[in-house]
């Protein structure tokens, strides 16, 4: 069990408020992601909801409980830190028995619960070694440890993985959203990194400056973005937003089209421009493209190969049925 | 240091500092040796010549030597507990957001700047004499019997003394190193259900016991030779005659160079073995 809904939650530090009021429901068993770009409050409104923060004004239920004034140790929340914070004088064994050693548990449950969690994370072999002694992977792996065997009603994690390389994030990710699969506990997971959004979430919650900017699954953000921001934030590369005659002519005031959804031709096309440079990843092709008149500069995805040189001019034609359309304040218009 | 030529330029403008450091440590070292083995009475006589180990043993088997090495380790340990223990206190009340937080650092390391016969004395005359101090005013205050604390509680009002001085060092070696603590894991202990006190004894105590080590250490290093504190307030009267201040009273008021110089080879060697010790316990602890 593990449902936690925030009621006009806010939260001032002196003058300034970092989260104007809030509502946000997160349901038993789903992944939700926290994402928005770095100081929009994310891991202020995560360390709200664990309790390390107290909040200004609002309320915060878990299970349908009040939880506003209760101290993060009984909330039943487990927490998987940036720093991973474990323990360096204790050896990994004694990091994971730590929570279940504080609530009083016997030994051998205690133990038992620890080789579960071992196994589960493959960290059988180190127990006996320090924090010091393992690799970031597996300290991020032990701070994991430390939260699944408290069996909470929820887990935080605070961009557990931006202290990875690339390839062990990857890594990483698979190994967290397998958990989840396997647990169907409540995992709340704050990052900057839309891709981690994406790849995760059931749920994802796009936040500025303290506001929800959208709430939804991953691809509904992706193909219905409520607003240009969201349009924006979503998506890898940035979809390509331009305003003037040009948007008007597809209904809006501003309009923006993802990379992927243009075509692209050397002889003729809607657009016409120079490209600029062209990024070759094997799989796709990225495209800058320059002097269309619209944005600064354009960006277009192509599968596969291509061989395009700088300066070269190409021609470029929208997918109109993927087009998005925004008004005046940045709302979509459908 | 690249270049032969750079190489023997750094050596040659090293070679000033090494040179002083190494007679300034060398000569009194093997002057004192020297003078261990013969018997050298300034007033009676002079050098008179070699008498082998007669001063090691005669040092030794003095009544005042056990006494002696018993008081230097009481005033150890007591100012090593009292100042750890309040050291630790003092740095986690200082590491407390607070107004005024820099006035009041400054202040807490004060007393490490006043010399050690200038506290010793202001000790001595202003707080613990027994008609006009401030703590005599005290306790008549509250309707007691004034202590007269050198002569009464003589080794008790050194180690005070002592701890009083050393106490700043402590507190801002243990404030750096609780400031170094990285406060997520504070925070992850809070979450894993560790109240304050718990969080205190297995998060910040262990966190603090390489800090702790190296305070016991260059204290301990210290406080060995302590000697003006007791110069002006005992005199080494009332059982506080600790090594160093017995050779003094061999070398100066018995007149007794070979003696004295006998039980300095002495204080060298416990310094050495209580260094030897430590540099273990601390070895251990900084590896990890």
């Amino acid at each position: 069990m593990g449902q936690i809904t925030l009621k006009q939650v806010t939260k001032s530090f002196g003058d300034v408020q970092v989260i104007p009021p809030l509502d946000l429901t997160i349901e038993d068993g789903e992944f939700t992601v926290f994402v928005g770009p770095s100081g929009c409050g994310k891991s202020t409104l995560l360390r709200l909801i664990a309790g390390l923060e107290d909040i200004t004004t609002g309320h915060i239920e878990i299970d349908g409980k009040d939880a506003t004034n209760v101290v993060p140790a009984k909330r039943g929340l487990a927490m998987v830190f940036q720093s991973y914070a474990l323990y360096p004088h204790m050896s990994v064994r004694k990091n994971i028995a730590f929570p279940l050693k504080m609530a009083g548990m016997d030994q051998a449950e205690i133990n038992k619960r620890i080789e579960g969690a071992a196994a589960v994370l493959n960290l059988t072999d180190y127990l006996d070694r320090r924090p010091g002694q393992l690799s970031g992977g597996q300290r991020q792996r032990v701070a994991i440890g430390r939260a699944i065997v408290r069996e909470p009603a929820a887990f935080l994690f605070d961009e557990p993985l931006s202290n990875l390389d690339a390839a062990l994030r990857v890594g990483m990710r698979l190994e967290i959203s397998e958990l989840h699969k396997r647990l169907e506990t409540t995992m709340i997971y704050v990052t900057h990194d839309q891709v981690e959004a994406m790849t995760m979430a059931d749920k994802i919650v796009v936040l500025r400056a303290g506001h929800i900017e959208q709430v939804g699954s991953p691809l509904e953000l992706y193909h219905k973005p409520r607003n240009e921001f969201v349009a924006g934030f979503i998506g890898s590369p940035k979809m390509n937003i331009f305003g003037g005659a040009e948007a008007k002519k597809y209904g809006g005031v501003k309009a923006g089209i993802r990379p992927e959804h243009i075509d692209v031709s050397m002889t003729e096309g809607t657009w016409k421009g120079k490209v600029g440079v062209a990024e070759h990843l094997g799989s796709d092709t990225f495209i800058h493209v320059h002097g269309t008149g619209l944005d600064e500069m354009m960006t277009v995805r192509i599968t596969g190969d291509i061989s395009v040189r700088h300066g070269d001019t190409i021609y470029l034609t929208p997918q109109l049925d993927q087009m998005h359309k925004f008004d005046a304040q940045g709302l979509r218009i459908d | 240091m690249a270049t032969k030529a750079s190489r023997s330029a750094a050596r040659l403008m090293m070679a000033p500092a090494v040179v002083l450091l190494l007679g300034w440590m060398l000569v009194p070292l093997i002057m004192t040796l020297w003078f261990s083995f013969r018997t050298y009475l300034p007033l009676r006589g002079g050098d008179q010549g070699w008498t082998g180990f007669d001063n090691y043993i005669r040092f030794v088997s003095s009544s005042a030597f056990w006494p002696a090495i018993q008081t230097t380790l009481l005033i150890v340990l007591g100012v090593l507990v009292i100042t750890v223990c309040l050291g630790i206190l003092l740095a986690i009340l200082l590491d407390q957001p607070m107004w005024g937080q820099g006035v009041v650092r400054i202040l807490v390391i004060a007393p490490f700047f006043v010399m050690p016969t200038v506290s010793a004395l202001v000790w001595k005359n202003m707080f613990m004499d027994p008609v006009n101090g401030l703590l005599a005013h005290l306790w008549r205050f509250f309707g007691a019997e004034p202590v007269s604390w050198l002569s009464d509680a003589s080794l008790q009002s050194i180690i005070m003394i002592v701890s009083w001085q050393w106490l700043p060092f402590a507190t801002l070696i243990l404030l750096t190193a609780i400031q170094s603590l990285d406060s997520e894991q504070l925070e992850a202990a809070e979450m894993d259900g560790a109240p304050v006190l718990k969080r205190f004894f297995y998060i910040i105590l262990p966190h603090l016991s390489r800090a702790i080590t190296i305070v016991i250490l260059i204290q301990t290093i210290f406080l060995l030779a302590i000697f003006a504190e007791i110069f002006v307030t005992t005199g080494g009267a009332f059982g506080t005659r600790t090594l160093s201040y017995l050779i003094f009273q061999r070398v100066l008021e018995s007149q007794n160079v070979g003696l004295g110089s006998a039980g300095g080879v002495y204080a060298i060697i416990l310094a050495n073995i209580v260094a030897i010790f430590l540099m273990r316990i601390v070895g251990k602890n900084l590896d990890t």
